[in-house]
């Protein structure tokens, strides 16, 4: 897996009331050890908390998983909830049971990649680093 | 040579009781050229090892499976797991699947009804109706079974926390469909302490969970005799990434936990241990799932008998529910699904299970499409009416790699299990994290081989292609959180709100105190109080767990 130069710190959050977070202690173990610093919400956060963790924990990028069908209300919340705590600039990644039809609707709503089931884990490592230096340089 | 004596004792016994009390499906059960399939073949040579460790079909240590005549006498339970959306749409699809041939309901909730939220709180916004179907109050629950006959079809309901309430709902349809308690036939998942370590839907602290638990134990003991009081799960453990073998462990160690808490409580272990029911995840490494099940049903029969005394068989039968491994569905060439669901689905009948849910082949993409519904069920009824493996007895024993792989889970399992509760038990254990660390490193161990390739799966990592067309997925209007919350608002209109209040407040005073919830909440949903407005007064006294 890629290693990363700079110690970037990201998020990952588990928004709403979805239980299975396979996926995103996967991502959030492997961005480890890919050189990430990482914190990680744990289950059934509010938008708002996740954007309030975010904003504390000074990252440079959320990730975020929901399975359950939820995604197009709760990613652009997430990304209202950050914007609304002044953090607007930093950048949102979303993944899990979504439809291909829905990835161009959260893109629109600001959510800066959409990783559906068996992406590889090096393009969501490569996609957080790039996410990571485009904020740095904002 | 003459014949066996415990081998004919079996026969005399047990083959004989359940033959008369349930003859079997077909009079001779014969291969393509007319000869006859065995019931159940047995080595040349029964000696005391094999009596020990695999004996006779519906006898202890019931290796080889709980009943005498197994899938002879009848099939296991087609039982697709549905409901989406409302709860008249999901009566809908019910009432398509028991027009196909299904043979027991079992209900999906949304995730809100599932951790106690009415539609309208704020916790529940994004959510009603999309993993299941969407329950506030008994006025839901009379829709959802509308036209099914309580006392023809069994009903498995995914429900673990307020477990309690929805029980009670699906009581009091049952009285207005005049259907008596006690024709009742069913399961309740109930299971709690496998949401602390793999599925989230917890509410309340570990310790009053079990009280919850222990008090439907009791009452559905002396009011539901036939139901199913819970479903202890390794399904999700496994879908959380552990292995075979600890997801016996795991699974066997809260249903210790379980009975230990019962037991601590002052019921009769053969009162309540024969409603125990159990639930495993069937994976793709046919073979080693088959013998998983077979060392579970082994290492709970000794654990009943030997650790907790249970003298009644049915107290010691490890009964048990299978679903096939959503977590090996890909989204990538989903007719691929199709292929795993069979191969799993075979180690479930192979393995004896008693029901099966066969995933759809579109499940990482969405809810299933009715189309794909039909044939995940239509593969259950091509294994049981055309594959033969339902006309005889545990095949697959005395295979040399089988029985080696039944033991070597079954040592696994015990093990770990004694390195729970060597670490204080299964409660202490959620607290400090130490199973859900161990079912994340298997995880994680998993997911690298497959990123690295050296675990193949088939469409994802090999084997790809260019896909053009997408297939249809089916998409929950969201409407249906509109009308579901508008239609709260009509049930909080038209019902007694004074009644409502005091049920409530007698719940509040038993709840602080010792007595069983259970009729409490009976007579609260009988008021159509609402599954929020039950929880949040239980939430007040036992408080809620966090992650």
């Amino acid at each position: 897996m890629a290693e990363t130069t700079h110690r970037y710190r990201v998020l990952i959050g588990k928004p709403g009331l979805d239980g299975h977070d396979r996926g995103a202690k996967f991502i959030a173990r492997a961005l480890r050890d890919a050189g990430f610093e990482v914190v990680y919400t744990g289950i059934r956060r509010t938008p708002e908390e996740i954007a309030a963790a975010a904003v504390q924990e000074d990252v440079s990028a959320v990730g975020l998983s929901s399975l359950s069908g939820a995604h197009l209300r709760l990613f652009p919340a997430v990304v209202d909830a950050l914007g609304k705590s002044g953090a607007g600039d930093i950048p949102v990644l979303g993944g899990g049971v979504i439809p291909d039809e829905d990835i161009s609707h959260l893109k629109q709503a600001g959510i800066v990649e959409v990783f559906t089931p068996g992406t590889p884990v090096d393009q969501i490592i490569q996609a957080f680093q790039q996410a990571c230096e485009a904020h740095q340089g904002s | 040579m003459g014949k066996n004596p415990e081998l004919q004792a079996w026969e005399e016994s047990e083959l004989r009781k359940s033959l008369e009390r349930f003859p079997e499906r077909k009079e001779n059960f014969t291969n393509h050229g007319g000869d006859e399939v065995p019931r159940v073949a047995f080595p040349e040579d029964i000696d005391d090892d094999y009596l020990e460790n695999l004996g006779f079909p519906g006898k202890y240590p019931y290796t080889r499976g709980v009943q005498p005549t197994m899938y002879r006498g009848r099939f296991w339970t087609m039982r697709q797991y549905a409901g989406f959306s409302n709860a008249a749409e999901s009566n809908k699809r019910f009432r398509y699947l028991l027009d196909q041939g299904t043979t027991g309901l079992s209900i999906a909730f949304d995730l809100p009804t599932q951790i106690g939220y009415d539609s309208d709180d704020s916790m529940s916004t994004g959510e009603v109706g999309k993993v299941g179907v969407a329950i506030d109050s008994l006025a839901d629950m009379e829709v959802l079974f509308d036209q099914i006959p309580l006392d023809k079809v069994s009903t498995s309901m995914t429900i673990n926390s307020p477990a309690a309430v929805l029980l009670a709902m699906y009581v009091a349809v049952a009285e207005k469909q005049g259907v008596s308690p006690g024709a009742l036939k069913g399961t309740i998942q109930n299971d709690v302490l496998k949401e602390y370590v793999a599925r989230g839907t917890y509410i309340f602290p570990p310790k009053q969970s079990l009280r919850i638990i222990t008090n439907i134990f009791q009452w559905c003991s002396q009011n539901i005799p036939g139901f199913n009081t819970i479903s202890i799960s390794g399904y999700h453990i496994r879908e959380a990434g552990s292995s075979a073998a600890q997801e016996v462990a795991f699974t066997l160690a809260n249903a210790i936990t379980y009975v230990q808490a019962a037991l601590d409580a002052g019921l009769e272990i053969d009162v309540f241990a024969k409603r125990l029911s159990f639930f495993f995840n069937a994976s793709s490494d046919l073979l080693e799932e088959v013998a998983k099940f077979r060392a579970a049903r082994r290492m709970w029969a000794r654990i009943m008998k030997d650790r907790f005394g249970a003298t009644n068989p049915a107290s010691q039968m490890l009964r048990f529910h299978t679903q096939t491994a959503g977590n090996t569905l890909t989204a990538q060439q989903i007719d691929n699904n199709i292929i795993r669901v069979t191969i799993q689905a075979l180690s479930a009948v192979l393995g004896g299970t008693q029901s099966l849910h066969t995933n759809s082949r579109d499940e990482a993409l969405s809810l299933p499409t009715e189309e794909s519904v039909r044939t995940a069920l239509r593969t259950q009824q091509v294994i049981a009416h055309e594959s033969g493996v339902a006309n005889t007895i545990d095949p697959l024993a005395g295979s040399y790699f089988i029985e080696e792989q039944t033991d070597r889970i079954e040592k696994e399992a015990t093990d770990l299990i004694a390195k729970v509760e060597n670490a204080g038990g299964v409660v202490s254990c959620i607290e400090e994290g130490f199973i859900q660390r161990q079912i994340e490193n298997a995880a994680y161990e998993y997911q690298k081989e497959i990123e690295s390739g050296d675990r193949i799966i088939v469409g994802v990592n090999k084997f790809q292609v260019e896909e053009e067309v997408k297939p249809p997925v089916l998409r929950v209007d969201p409407i249906v959180e509109k009308m579901q919350v508008e239609k709260l608002a009509e049930v909080k209109r038209n019902r007694g709100n004074e009644k409502v209040a005091a049920a409530l407040d007698g719940l509040k005073k038993a709840a602080a105190g010792d007595d069983n919830l259970m009729p409490l909440i009976l007579e609260a949903v009988k008021e159509y109080a609402t599954l929020g407005e039950i929880c949040n007064v239980l939430r007040t006294i036992f408080g809620e767990y966090k992650d």
